[in-house]
């Protein structure tokens, strides 16, 4: 039955691909806490930041990147808890059907859903003065990071979606993840901040990713943080994987 | 009270012997054994917690069994879960349709699903058979509960599964909904199709098992037609009750006259 696994995917994703394309206000809804946040800082504390670097905007949008998939992402869940719910997704695995398809149609619809917002909340940047003289290559790496980061975020959500009890227990999960950002490098320099905070801040992975971005966006070498956010991205998406499967088969058996 | 097949040649579709299943402490099936003829609308009659769904679960290799063996159309769900999925239908208790998607979009899903060539017109003849042609287009939202539950019915029918169950497949609906339903299930049985529904309602059983079989407390107390079943009982007595107005009828009666006045 693996045979048809890509076949089947392809199908589930198309459906949940629809469900996006006829609730757009999904996109929307993600894309405007970012953007809210964006235009927050940059227009009311920005000025009272020091940064070290001329543009503030061009300094936040790598952790207004991350916040974006963070409160992406819970729609993950969202959709997952709601198809268990309804019984569709009973439906489907009692079907001859490659049984983790649904699983990959919602991860890849995910992928989808944030890189479409990823794109307003960078097109809304760039109306706010975002400059970058990053060539396609650059962006291609900024474009891989995001994908990377937004999978291994994605797993981790599938897993509230297959074990919660409650609707709000399925998307709550997200909020944590969309506060990271802010005890990290997207807002304010590490430096700024007292001993123990700081030492979490430079040790979480936001940083290592936000850092990484910021140097691919200013050109700059990416240098020991693109590695750590890439090990970062990697780790999670095995654990979140991993658990997802365990949570899973759990469910189905 | 068992009563041999009808068919002793075949063997019958679905076959339960020693069904055992638990959750943690709570022990729901203690050892069932049904036996369900090719064709046939086989009951399974069971108050709130019975142990229906679980049955219905398993059957549909959604769950696995702590013991005993269970066959679905000649392969055994443990061990050949894969062709008992390609043999089956599953109707959930809740009509497990895609609200989000129009009723013809849902069929074509399902049609994709299991690899069929042409899922247009299998949507459309469904769609046709099932009376929501003129809501095909429609996003499954804006139907009524007897219209998700025939959509429901005929997502399970594509592909001919020659086996199917239905849980709970009433439940919830309006009276209208409830006819519509049975309709639906009748024409399955005489199309050659073996249903297992699952119900709470004596009536439904009633109405449309061949046989009928009472789960309690996890273990099938009573198995046989309808007929046989009545014969456990006392034999029927006529009485005579006076029927009293309700106070609905009053209410209406009073109500109405005022209205009627007052809106002149």
């Amino acid at each position: 039955m693996t045979t048809h696994f890509l076949g089947d995917t392809a199908v589930l994703l198309g459906r949940s691909l629809r469900h996006i394309a006829r609730s757009p206000d999904t996109i929307i809804t993600t894309a405007i806490m970012p953007i809210a946040f964006l235009l927050l800082f940059v227009y009311v504390f920005g000025g009272a930041i020091q940064t070290g670097s001329d543009s503030y905007v061009n300094y936040l949008l790598p952790g207004i990147l991350i916040m974006t998939v963070a409160s992406g992402i819970s729609y993950t869940a969202y959709r997952l808890f709601l198809d268990i719910q309804g019984g569709i997704f009973d439906r489907f695995q009692s079907m001859p059907i490659a049984r983790s398809s649904l699983l990959w149609a919602h991860v890849l619809t995910s992928l989808v859903a944030n890189l479409i917002s990823l794109v307003v909340v960078v097109g809304v940047a760039l109306v706010m003065g975002f400059r970058t003289g990053a060539s396609v290559l650059g962006w291609l790496a900024v474009a891989g990071v995001m994908v990377l980061f937004t999978l291994a975020l994605t797993w981790l959500a599938v897993i509230p979606g297959l074990t919660a009890k409650s609707l709000d227990g399925a998307s709550a999960f997200g909020y944590p993840l969309i506060f990271l950002p802010f005890v990290s490098s997207a807002f304010v320099p590490t430096e700024s901040m007292p001993g123990p905070v700081r030492a979490f801040a430079e040790h979480q992975p936001v940083t290592a990713i936000v850092n990484g971005i910021r140097a691919l966006f200013a050109q700059q070498p990416v240098g020991a943080d693109i590695w750590t956010a890439l090990a970062w991205c990697a780790g999670i998406l095995v654990v979140g994987y991993t658990l997802a499967v365990l949570a899973y088969r759990r469910k189905i058996s | 009270m068992s009563v041999p097949a009808t068919h002793p040649a075949h063997e019958p579709a679905i076959q339960v012997r020693g069904l055992e299943k638990s959750f943690k402490d709570l022990t729901v099936l203690r050892g069932v054994d049904i036996d369900v003829a090719r064709g046939s609308i086989f009951a399974l009659l069971g108050s709130n917690g019975a142990g229906k769904t679980t049955m219905v679960r398993i059957l549909s290799t959604l769950l696995k069994a702590d013991a005993g063996t269970a066959r679905v159309a000649g392969f055994d769900v443990a061990t050949q879960a894969g062709d008992v999925r390609r043999s089956i239908s599953l109707t959930g208790q809740f009509a497990a349709v895609d609200a989000i998607l129009t009723g013809r979009e849902n069929l074509v899903l399902v049609a994709r699903l299991r690899h069929l060539k042409d899922p247009g017109p299998i949507a459309d003849d469904l769609l046709r058979r099932f009376s929501l042609a003129e809501a095909g287009g429609r996003r499954v939202a804006t139907y009524s509960g007897g219209m998700r539950r025939r959509l429901d019915i005929a997502m399970s029918l594509i592909g001919d599964p020659p086996v199917i169950f239905l849980d709970e497949p009433t439940t919830g609906l309006d009276p209208e909904g409830r006819l519509e339903v049975w309709q639906a299930v009748r024409e399955l049985a005489a199309g050659g199709t073996t249903v297992l529904l699952t119900t709470q309602y004596l009536e439904e059983a009633e109405q449309l098992a061949d046989r009928i079989a009472v789960l309690h407390q996890g273990r099938i107390i009573v198995n046989g037609t309808l007929a046989e079943l009545k014969q456990l009982l006392p034999p029927a007595r006529v009485e005579y009750v006076e029927k009293q107005p309700t106070l609905e009828d009053v209410f209406l009666s009073v109500v109405g006259a005022r209205t009627d006045k007052e809106n002149r």
